[in-house]
Parts: structure tokens; C-alpha cells; sequence
């Protein structure tokens, strides 16, 4: 029955892992900037939390097969433990884990520490049930006023923006969006309703949309091309079905496309979701 | 006569009518009782929910006809409707979190236990303590009423139904998640189906289920420090009981919280404060001009403030009867046993200061995010040792292979598979892409959902013998421990990788992503795996009940135990000891002490050398393997 | 291992269900030997003592205690909306204070008449505890009045709504704390030590337990309300 449970153990041990090594399914390939150094430190945590696990499984295995109870005539050995050992794997695995907690914040602190460079390039975006609506400044660079009692979707004004407002001229809404590559991008960060989340999984980056409040967040993407949009924190019913795109342009691509007037805007966008092909995935 | 202060005569006559026996017992036995059958049902409907919910996942649109029957509103002809899909999401984590386990582990076999591994008669305030259940089973019946009430359109839109808030006839209760956010969760049936009656019933019977449980709080820590017998020194206890009274502890301080939250929660939807609503909301096209000033992340501040402790609470007595089974079947004492005091203190108390870790990317502070993340991958430090202290009492000891030992070799693997994970989530980097996806779920259903309950399902193969006088079957027990071993590792591990791959939680079907498509086989995959465990659970029901009446018989101490409940009949008499209340002389896990005729000394025995000779020496009722 | 009984008072404690006393003629008989008895306070094995009691008490104040820290730190963080608008504090809420500080000196004199051995006096301060607990109750639903009419109602700003709320959640619970005086006040006519289930000193030493917490905890809401406002 011990040797029995011990293999069952190690079997149940080597599908887990290698589950993870044929990385057969795995992250989406990365788009970000930042994501080398998460990627690296995922690997590294995976690899700490992997080596754990198969140790605790085969030291699990090989107790269980090895005392067996053997007859009426033996004993255990009678031991209350060991004081000693208790402080060195106590300390041990303090060190290991308080390590990897430091590490971990690396990332987070280059993304959520600072405020986004000057000369990010900005997108308000507003999350709604269930769609998403990106608001860009246009020429002059300046977020024209909204006003949630302007908000009308049969008119299309999903996030009540004032057209009294001068600055709101030169402003485009689309369901979509579109940063340039390799510059720093500013999202501030709005809800209408409930609170959805912001993630595109290549740019392994995601943030909470909260209504009442305002979240900048900044990044940059540095591989052009189409990705899926999807939100992260239930919404409601067709949270499921709350999809759209970041397209990652090149910047003079991009520059070409924010100059344009309204009007030639949405089609163009239709245009470029067209030209680029969503990354090709594992099958 | 003691002619001073009368003290406290709290114990009670035998009772002998039937409804004051079973019923409305005063007798923490039957009260331990009638917790594990509340928490035995709950469980069956929550497996349920989950079997529907994987149904839809792995066959999306495929036409359940029962389903259609049962519920044509939620899933007309027979196909969910996703607000269908989220509440059965929402009421199986309810269920299975507060109903089974924050019941079964402490209030079932904390309980029946508690006050017998003590040397005590009962519980310090049985009355109380019968308050508590049916406080809880009262809780019970609300959450089921909400499955009614937004289930059934015509009890929905009845005079009743919209006096409790409404509801559209097509979730079978709230759709919040059982995580319940603000302010979809807060607004009522502006924020669409899901949101009206049974999201109120919702509230209503968690803040139920709160007093229930801080009820049984009072009781357990006043009946350990204060009704241990002569010689139970608190060094002396068993690890369950160290496991009962931290998670008292932890239940005392956080449900109160949730209360507070609740209560604050329920006055926004009902009578229009905006404690977590803030201003400006629009809904369809209308603008809800009623609230302002509301903060959403305070709502996760207090949820979480709760919910993070109250994992450990689903935890901790898993993690005591593990240790207390290890040591009993492999025939050697726990190693480390203070060390284990120590950690299931530090867990306890660690607990407390990490919820911000559920909040990473919610909108709070960065630095706090942080320091969250720091404390939180110090609590895996207490659980490490915990880990390192079963290891060495297996190593070197003499391990009988009965059912309950299987189970509790199984928390270990399990545990330590589900909480290594933690180690990822816990880190603010990782949590960026991993929030929100099938990995969080991976982690947490291994260590709350399947080392808990092998923690449960060791203890009743264990204590079964003791509550019953029977064994249940050790063949069907170890197929149920196989079956449902390989099941759940087949289950839960594929759904880390969906989650690397972007599976995000929640979702009622993954057909609109491209990204997703590659993991089709997976989630088939754990279905088929889902469903057969969840059916061999029925050989595990058959033999439990099946055994109550035709099991093999079993004498006082069968397992050749050391504990106080060994030392009386099986089952216990109703004041556990027949009126002599037993004297200890030593710890809980005198095993292969040298120079002991047998292996095990009992705590009762003052002189280990002599152990089991002449009367009350129960190595003829052992139960060898 | 000779059996013998054991001291005559758990012999005494021992009702109907003996007779099967020696049933486990084990160790269970051995006299006192003076060993491992290191729980600390232990009363008679068969009842709780007053320290068992005072635990419970404690306890039930811990998580009290914890519902209103939770409340405090959801006021504290809803007062820093800058939308929100200026509440005055309401007269009757200074005066409800006063009354319930002298509550305490009421309820902590009552007790000391009952340690003095004075029956009489207890329940007569007793019952002026309760009765100053009505009338605190009265002055904070006149506070309520004032709130209203200077426009702050419960479902304004959810600032104001505190003013409402923690008065109405103290409220509730310094009710239980009035049923008890009650209970006492009049549990109190019998004669002699000994309540129902627990010595009188003990029940008395709970209740103002209990009801200094009350106070302390209204003291706590109204600076907090005080303050922030």
C-alpha cells in the first residue's frame, strides 16, 4: 500500500510538472517592455515553487514507502523532533521566500512607483456594461470635458463628452484602441457603471477600472500588431463578451491616424484591424 | 456540600424526548452532528452547481433538457443563460466557503471533539451552543430561498418576491460572485438580472451565518481555556484543539467585519446610502442622481479583511486533524509539536495583515500593495514548517495504511500542491497578469477545496468508529481515497496552465477569444475528471451512511489511540465520560515510547512502564493493517 | 492501581448518570497528586468560575469592538470625500454624553454596594443605570431631530449617514445592555448570593463590564464624529 501511494504520488508529481516544462500552453508572447523582466521572474518563481513541490512529493513518497509498518515487533523511532533542525528550515525557507517577495516587486515598482514619463501618449478609457470607449485628445492634445449627464448611447456620446467645449473639437471615441509603439502610454482610467478590468495578456499588465475614481497607469508596448482586449473583474451578465482590440501601431502609422478628422477616423481604424492579424497562438 | 458559591451547574440531564435528543439538542455531540449533516448537504448542492457549471463551459450551447424544465427562464430550451452560469458560480462558492467548510471542520467535529479531547462533559454553554447551529442552519435555509426567489419568475415578480427585491426569474440567485464587489452588487437591479432579491437574500444570510458562527466562537475558546480536565495543561492538548481555538479566534475577530459590511451594504441597496456607491453611476442611459460619495475599494477593504482570514479558519482544523492522524497511524509522536503550536499561531495571527494581497491591481495604493505582498509570502513561512513537521513524523515511523491515514497523507500532498502556488500569486509583478485568471482559482480550490475537505474526510473515517460504535468500510473508503485522489489532482493542476495561458475567471464561455481556443482539450479535460470525482463521492455518502447502521463493529479505542475520546465508549455516554472525568499525565502523542509494553501510551496512563496491563488496556481492539 | 474516589466535590457534582461510576477504573481515581495542573484559575471541575465568565465577556467585547473598527475605518475614509458637506454636531449629543459617562459611575457604584453587601442599594443604582440608559437612548433620537433639521438625513452624503448609523448601531446594542440591568434589577429581589446560574458579584462585575464598554465606545464614536466632522 506505501509503495503504491509513493509511485501514485510521484506519477501525480511528474504529470504536474511536466505540465509546466512542455510548455505546451504557456503566456502569450509578450509585447511589453517591462514583461522581459516579469517573464523572468515568473520563470524564476516557477522554477523555486517547482523544485519545492517535487521535493515535498518525493520526500512524501519515499517516507510513506520506506516505514511501513512491518509487524507487531517494531517500533518507531521515538523522537519529538529537533529543535535544531526547526530553526534551520524555519530560517531557510525565510530567507528563500522573503527573497522572492523582494523580487517580485521590481517590476510593480517600475510601473506603479513613478508617474508616466513626460511625453506619454494619453487615452482616457471608459469602461462601460459592456464595451469598451477610448477617448483621445486629438491635435491639441487636451481631453475635452465629459459629464456623465451628457451621456447618451443612442447618440452614440458613451462617455458624455461636451461638445460645447473647445477643447472637445478635436476629439475621437472609438470602441478601440490605438497606441503607438515605443513610446510610453498614459491610460487614465474610468468606469461609467460597475468596476471592469483593463488587459490585453501580451502586454502581461492588468488594472482595475474604478467608477468614482480616476487610474493612471502607463506602459509601453513595443511589438506592433492586433491584440485582444478583455476585461478582467466581473461586470454582469455578458462580462464574457466584453471584447475589443489594442492595435499597436507604428508611430508614424499612428501619428497618421490621430491627425485624421472624425469622419475618416472609424474607417480607418476598420481598415487597420483589417491589415493586422491577431498574433498566430499555440494550437 | 460546598457551602460557598454555588457554582455553575451547566451541566444538563440526559434528555429523552425525542425532539429535545435530536432536535433541539443541548449535547455538543449531537450538535457536532447535525453540523456535519448541515455541511454534508450544503456540499452536495454546491457539487452540483460546479458539475452545471463545467457542463457549460466544456459544451457550450449544447441543450440540457432538465435544465430547460427546471428553469426555462435561465436557460430557456435547455441552454444557460450566462447570468444562469454566474450565479451558479456565485452560489457554489457561497455554499461551499460558509456552509461547508466553516461548518464541518469547526463547528461538526470542533464540537463533537473539542470538549471530549479536554476531558470535559460539554461545551461551556450548551444552550448557546444550540443557538449557534440552528442560527446557522436558519442562514442555510436563506440561501437556498434565494435560488427560489430569483429562480422562479412567478415567485419573483409575486408580491413577495418584489418585496424582497425583485428578480427576473433567470439566475438561480445573485450574481455578485461570492465575492460580491461593489458596486455591481450595490445598485439592485439597475446593474441587470441577478441583482434584486437574491442578492438581499444573499446579504441577509451571510450576516446570519455571521452571528451563527460567532456564537460558536464564544463557546470554543471559553470551553478551552476554562473546562480543560486536571493534568490537560494547554501543552498537553491535542493539535485539533489548537487548531479549534485559533480558528475561534479568527472567526471571533473577522466575522464581525463581514457583519459591518454586510449590514452597511444592504442599507445601500434597500435604503439608498451610498456607503460604496459613488456619484455619477449611469446605468443603460439613466443616471442613478440617489448616491454619492460612495468608495467601491472600501467594500473590498472589509470583505477581504474578513475573507482572508477566514481561509485560514477553512484551513486550520484540516491542518490539526492531519497532524493528529499522521501521528496516531504512523505510531510515532508529532514532530516538532510545539514548533506546530507556533506555526498554526503564526498563520493565525499573519492572517490578519495580509488581505490587501486580493487587492493588488484594485485601484489601492502601490506601496500598500507591497507591504501586502511581503507579509503575504511570510505566511508561507509558518505553513512550511507545518509541512517539514509532517514530513519528519512520517520519517522513521511505522505507518499503518488505514483510510483515514490515506486522507491525511493526502492533505499533505495536496496542501503543499495548492500553497506553493501562493508563492506566485503573492507577488505583485506576478499578480499583474495572473489576477482574475483560472490560476487563482487553481491555487485556492487545491487548498481550501481539496486539502480541506481530505482534512474533513479524514476525520470522519477517523472519528467514525468513535461517534458511531462501527467502522465505515475500509474497501469502499480507500476507493473513494484513490478515485478521488488522482481526480482532483486531474481537476485543479491543468487549471494553472489555463490561466498562464489567459483564462480569465468568471467568464460564462470562452468562444469570443482567439487567445483561449488552445485550451479546449484542458477544460474538457477537467470536466470529464470533474465529473467522475464528484460521482465517486456517492460510494463515499453510500458507505458513510450504509455504515452507521451495518458497519463492522467497533470497540473503544479501535485505532489504538492516545487520546482523551479513546478512553470512553463508542459512542460516548451523553456527559462523554460516565462521570468520572479523566486525569491526564501526558502530551497527546505518546507513541513508541521505549520501554512501554505497547506502542502507544495513552494520556490517561500515569505510568507508562505498566500501559495497557490489566483493565482498560485496549490492545485487543486494535485495528491492525 | 487502586481506585480511589475522588474529592467529595466532584463526588457531590455527580447526578443521576452515576452508578457507572467505575466503569473506568483507570487512573481516573488517583487523589489529587498535585501534577500538571497548570491551567491556572480552576473553579470546582464541574462548573465555570467567575474568570470563565469574565473571558466569555471579554470576548463578546473583542468582537463588538471589531464591528465598530470596521464602521470607524469606513467613516474615516468616507470623510475625505471632498463632495461631502459640513455636519454640525447636534447639542443633544454632548448631552447624551454626559448622561452616559454618569451611567458608568452609576453602574460602578451599584457594584461596589453589592461587594459591601448592600442588596438594597445595588438594584436602587441598578435601576438608575437603566434609567439613565433611557434617557441617553431618548437624547440621541433628539439628536436624531436636530441632524434632520439642519438637512443632514441618513441617505445624504454617506458621511452624514454616520450620524445616523453609529448612534443607531450603539444604540442597539446598549439596548441588550439595558435588558440586562433589567434582568438584574430584577433578579436582584431575590435574597442571598447566588443568582440562577452565576454568583450575583459575578453578573454584576459582566454587566458593568459591558456597559463601561458601551460608554467607552460612545465616547470613541462621538470625538470620531466630533473630529471629522
Amino acid at each position: 500500500m506505501g509503495r503504491v501511494l509513493a509511485v501514485i504520488i510521484w506519477i501525480l508529481t511528474l504529470g504536474s510538472v511536466s505540465l509546466f516544462f512542455v510548455k505546451k500552453w504557456w503566456f502569450p508572447q509578450a509585447i511589453s517592455a517591462h514583461a522581459a523582466a516579469l517573464d523572468r521572474q515568473f520563470v524564476l518563481t516557477i522554477i523555486v515553487v517547482g523544485i519545492a513541490f517535487t521535493a515535498a512529493q518525493v520526500g512524501l513518497g519515499y517516507v510513506v514507502w520506506k516505514y511501513r509498518d512491518r509487524g507487531p515487533n517494531d517500533r518507531a523511532v521515538y523522537t519529538h523532533g529537533s529543535n535544531r533542525l526547526e530553526v534551520v528550515w524555519t530560517v531557510v525557507t525565510a530567507v528563500i521566500f522573503i527573497s522572492l517577495a523582494v523580487m517580485g516587486q521590481s517590476v510593480w515598482a517600475s510601473l506603479h512607483f513613478n508617474k508616466a514619463p513626460v511625453g506619454a501618449y494619453q487615452v482616457e478609457v471608459v469602461a462601460q456594461q459592456f464595451q469598451w470607449n477610448f477617448h483621445y485628445a486629438g491635435k491639441d492634445g487636451i481631453f475635452g470635458r465629459t459629464d456623465p449627464n451628457l451621456i447618451d448611447d443612442s447618440a452614440t456620446n458613451y462617455i458624455g463628452l461636451d461638445s460645447t467645449d473647445p477643447n472637445a473639437k478635436d476629439d475621437m471615441t472609438h470602441t478601440v484602441i490605438a497606441i503607438p509603439e515605443g513610446r510610453p502610454v498614459e491610460l487614465i482610467l474610468r468606469s461609467r457603471d460597475v468596476i471592469h478590468n483593463f488587459w490585453v495578456p501580451q502586454l502581461r499588465f492588468k488594472q482595475d477600472l474604478v467608477p468614482g475614481m480616476n487610474i493612471r497607469v502607463h506602459f509601453t508596448a513595443n511589438r506592433p500588431g492586433k491584440y485582444e482586449l478583455a476585461c478582467a473583474e466581473l461586470c454582469g451578465q455578458f462580462h464574457y463578451r466584453m471584447r475589443s482590440f489594442m492595435l499597436v501601431l507604428p508611430t508614424a502609422e499612428h501619428e497618421a491616424l490621430m491627425a485624421l478628422p472624425q469622419d475618416q477616423f472609424q474607417a480607418r481604424i476598420t481598415e487597420l484591424l483589417a491589415k493586422y492579424q491577431l498574433p498566430a497562438y499555440q494550437q | 456540600m460546598s457551602s460557598e458559591t454555588h457554582e455553575a451547574v451547566h451541566r444538563h440531564e440526559a434528555p429523552t424526548s425525542f425532539i429535545r435528543k435530536y432536535i433541539f439538542s443541548l449535547d455538543h455531540k449531537v450538535i457536532g452532528i447535525q453540523y456535519i449533516i448541515l455541511a454534508l448537504t450544503a456540499v452536495v448542492v454546491g457539487v452540483t452547481m460546479s458539475v452545471l457549471m463545467r457542463l457549460n463551459l466544456s459544451w457550450p450551447g449544447t441543450s440540457w433538457s432538465i435544465l430547460g424544465t427546471l428553469f426555462p427562464t435561465g436557460a430557456p430550451g435547455g441552454i444557460m443563460n450566462p447570468e444562469f452560469y454566474l450565479s451558479l458560480v456565485t452560489m457554489h462558492g457561497t455554499i461551499m466557503v460558509f456552509f461547508v467548510l466553516t461548518t464541518a471542520p469547526q463547528g461538526g467535529f470542533g464540537n463533537y471533539f473539542l470538549p471530549i479531547q479536554i476531558g470535559a462533559e460539554d461545551m461551556a454553554f450548551p444552550f448557546l451552543n444550540m443557538m449557534s447551529f440552528w442560527v446557522t442552519f436558519v442562514g442555510f435555509i436563506v440561501i437556498l430561498a434565494a435560488i427560489f426567489v430569483e429562480g422562479n419568475t412567478t415567485i419573483a415578480t409575486s408580491a413577495l418576491g418584489v418585496w424582497l427585491g425583485g428578480g427576473s426569474g433567470s439566475t438561480v440567485g445573485p450574481i455578485g460572485g461570492w465575492t460580491g464587489y461593489a458596486p455591481l452588487s450595490a445598485v439592485g437591479v439597475a446593474a441587470g438580472p441577478g441583482q434584486g432579491a437574491g442578492m438581499n437574500l444573499w446579504i441577509v444570510s451571510i450576516a446570519i451565518f455571521c452571528i451563527g458562527s460567532l456564537l460558536g466562537a464564544l463557546n470554543f475558546i471559553t470551553t478551552l481555556l476554562n473546562m480543560r480536565t486536571r493534568g490537560m495543561t494547554l501543552m498537553r492538548m491535542p493539535l485539533t484543539c489548537w487548531a479549534w481555538f485559533t480558528t475561534a479566534v479568527l472567526a471571533l475577530l473577522s466575522f464581525p467585519v463581514l457583519l459591518g459590511g454586510g449590514i452597511l451594504l444592504l442599507l445601500d441597496r434597500t435604503v439608498g446610502t451610498s456607503f460604496f456607491i459613488p456619484g455619477g453611476l449611469v446605468f443603460g442611459s439613466s443616471v442613478l442622481n440617489t448616491h454619492t460619495g460612495g468608495s467601491p475599494i472600501l467594500w473590498q477593504h472589509l470583505f477581504w479583511f474578513f475573507g482572508h482570514p477566514e481561509v485560514y479558519i477553512a484551513i486550520l482544523p484540516g491542518m490539526g486533524a492531519t497532524s493528529h492522524i499522521l501521528s496516531t497511524f504512523a505510531r510515532k509522536p508529532v514532530f516538532g509539536y510545539r514548533a506546530m503550536v507556533f506555526a498554526i499561531f503564526a498563520i493565525g495571527l499573519l492572517g490578519f495583515f495580509v488581505w490587501g494581497h486580493h487587492m493588488f491591481i484594485s485601484g489601492m495604493s502601490p506601496y500598500s500593495a507591497m507591504t501586502f505582498s511581503i507579509l503575504t509570502l511570510s505566511i508561507g513561512v509558518p505553513s512550511a514548517v507545518k509541512t517539514f513537521n509532517w514530513l519528519g513524523t512520517l520519517w522513521g515511523a511505522r505507518i499503518r495504511f488505514t483510510t483515514p491515514m490515506l486522507f491525511a497523507i493526502g492533505f499533505v500532498s495536496l496542501f503543499v500542491a495548492g500553497g506553493i502556488t501562493g508563492l506566485v500569486l503573492g507577488q505583485t509583478s506576478l499578480d499583474l497578469p495572473m489576477h482574475d485568471t483560472y490560476f487563482v482559482p487553481a491555487h485556492f480550490h487545491l487548498v481550501m477545496g481539496v486539502a480541506s475537505i481530505f482534512g474533513m474526510f479524514a476525520a470522519i473515517y477517523f472519528w467514525f468508529p468513535k461517534m458511531f460504535g462501527r467502522f465505515m468500510s475500509e474497501r469502499l473508503g480507500k476507493f473513494h481515497f484513490w478515485l478521488t485522489f488522482v481526480g482532483v489532482y486531474c481537476i485543479f493542476v491543468p487549471m494553472h496552465t489555463m490561466g498562464m495561458v489567459g483564462m480569465p475567471r468568471r467568464y460564462a464561455n470562452f468562444g469570443e477569444y482567439r487567445f483561449l481556443d488552445s485550451i479546449h482539450p484542458l477544460v474538457i479535460f477537467v470536466s470529464i475528471a470533474a465529473i467522475i470525482t464528484a460521482l465517486v463521492q456517492l460510494v463515499f455518502y453510500f458507505n458513510l451512511i450504509w455504515s452507521v447502521f451495518k458497519g463492522k463493529k467497533a470497540g473503544d479505542n479501535p485505532w489504538e489511540a492516545t487520546t482523551l475520546e479513546w478512553n470512553t465508549t463508542s459512542p460516548p455516554p451523553h456527559d462523554n465520560f460516565a462521570g468520572v472525568l479523566p486525569v491526564v499525565y501526558r502530551g497527546p502523542y505518546e507513541f513508541a515510547v521505549p520501554g512501554a509494553p505497547n506502542d502507544y501510551v495513552m494520556q490517561t496512563e500515569p505510568d507508562a512502564s505498566t500501559a495497557g496491563e490489566g483493565v482498560g488496556g485496549n490492545g485487543h481492539n486494535g485495528h491492525k493493517h | 492501581m487502586a481506585t480511589t474516589v475522588t474529592s467529595t466535590k466532584t463526588a457531590e457534582k455527580r447526578e443521576t448518570s452515576s452508578g457507572r461510576g467505575s466503569k473506568f477504573p483507570g487512573p481516573n481515581g488517583k487523589g489529587p497528586k498535585g501534577n500538571g495542573n497548570g491551567g491556572g484559575r480552576r473553579g470546582p471541575r464541574r462548573g465555570l468560575s467567575p474568570e470563565a465568565y469574565r473571558v466569555t465577556m471579554w470576548m463578546v467585547i473583542a468582537a463588538i469592538v471589531m464591528m465598530f473598527a470596521a464602521l470607524s475605518s469606513a467613516y474615516i475614509i468616507l470623510s475625505f470625500d471632498g463632495e461631502r458637506r459640513r455636519v454640525t454636531m447636534p447639542p443633544m449629543f454632548f448631552l447624551s454624553t454626559g448622561i452616559i459617562i454618569l451611567s458608568s459611575f452609576t453602574i460602578e457604584t451599584a457594584k461596589r454596594s453589592l461587594k459591601r453587601e448592600n442588596e438594597s442599594r445595588y438594584r436602587g443604582w441598578t435601576i438608575a443605570t437603566l434609567v439613565l440608559g433611557l434617557f441617553f437612548l431618548a437624547a440621541q433620537v433628539m439628536g436624531w431631530r436636530e441632524l434632520a433639521a439642519q438637512g443632514v438625513y441618513f441617505a445624504s452624503h454617506p458621511h452624514s449617514t454616520f450620524f445616523y448609523f453609529f448612534t443607531g448601531v450603539h444604540g442597539v446594542h446598549l439596548l441588550g445592555g439595558i435588558a440586562g440591568l433589567s434582568y438584574l434589577a430584577i433578579r436582584g429581589q431575590r435574597k442571598g448570593k447566588v443568582g440562577k446560574v452565576m454568583p450575583k458579584e459575578t453578573s454584576a462585575g459582566l454587566m458593568s463590564l459591558y456597559w463601561h464598554t458601551m460608554d467607552a465606545l460612545w465616547i470613541w464614536l462621538f470625538l470620531l464624529l466630533l473630529i471629522l466632522k
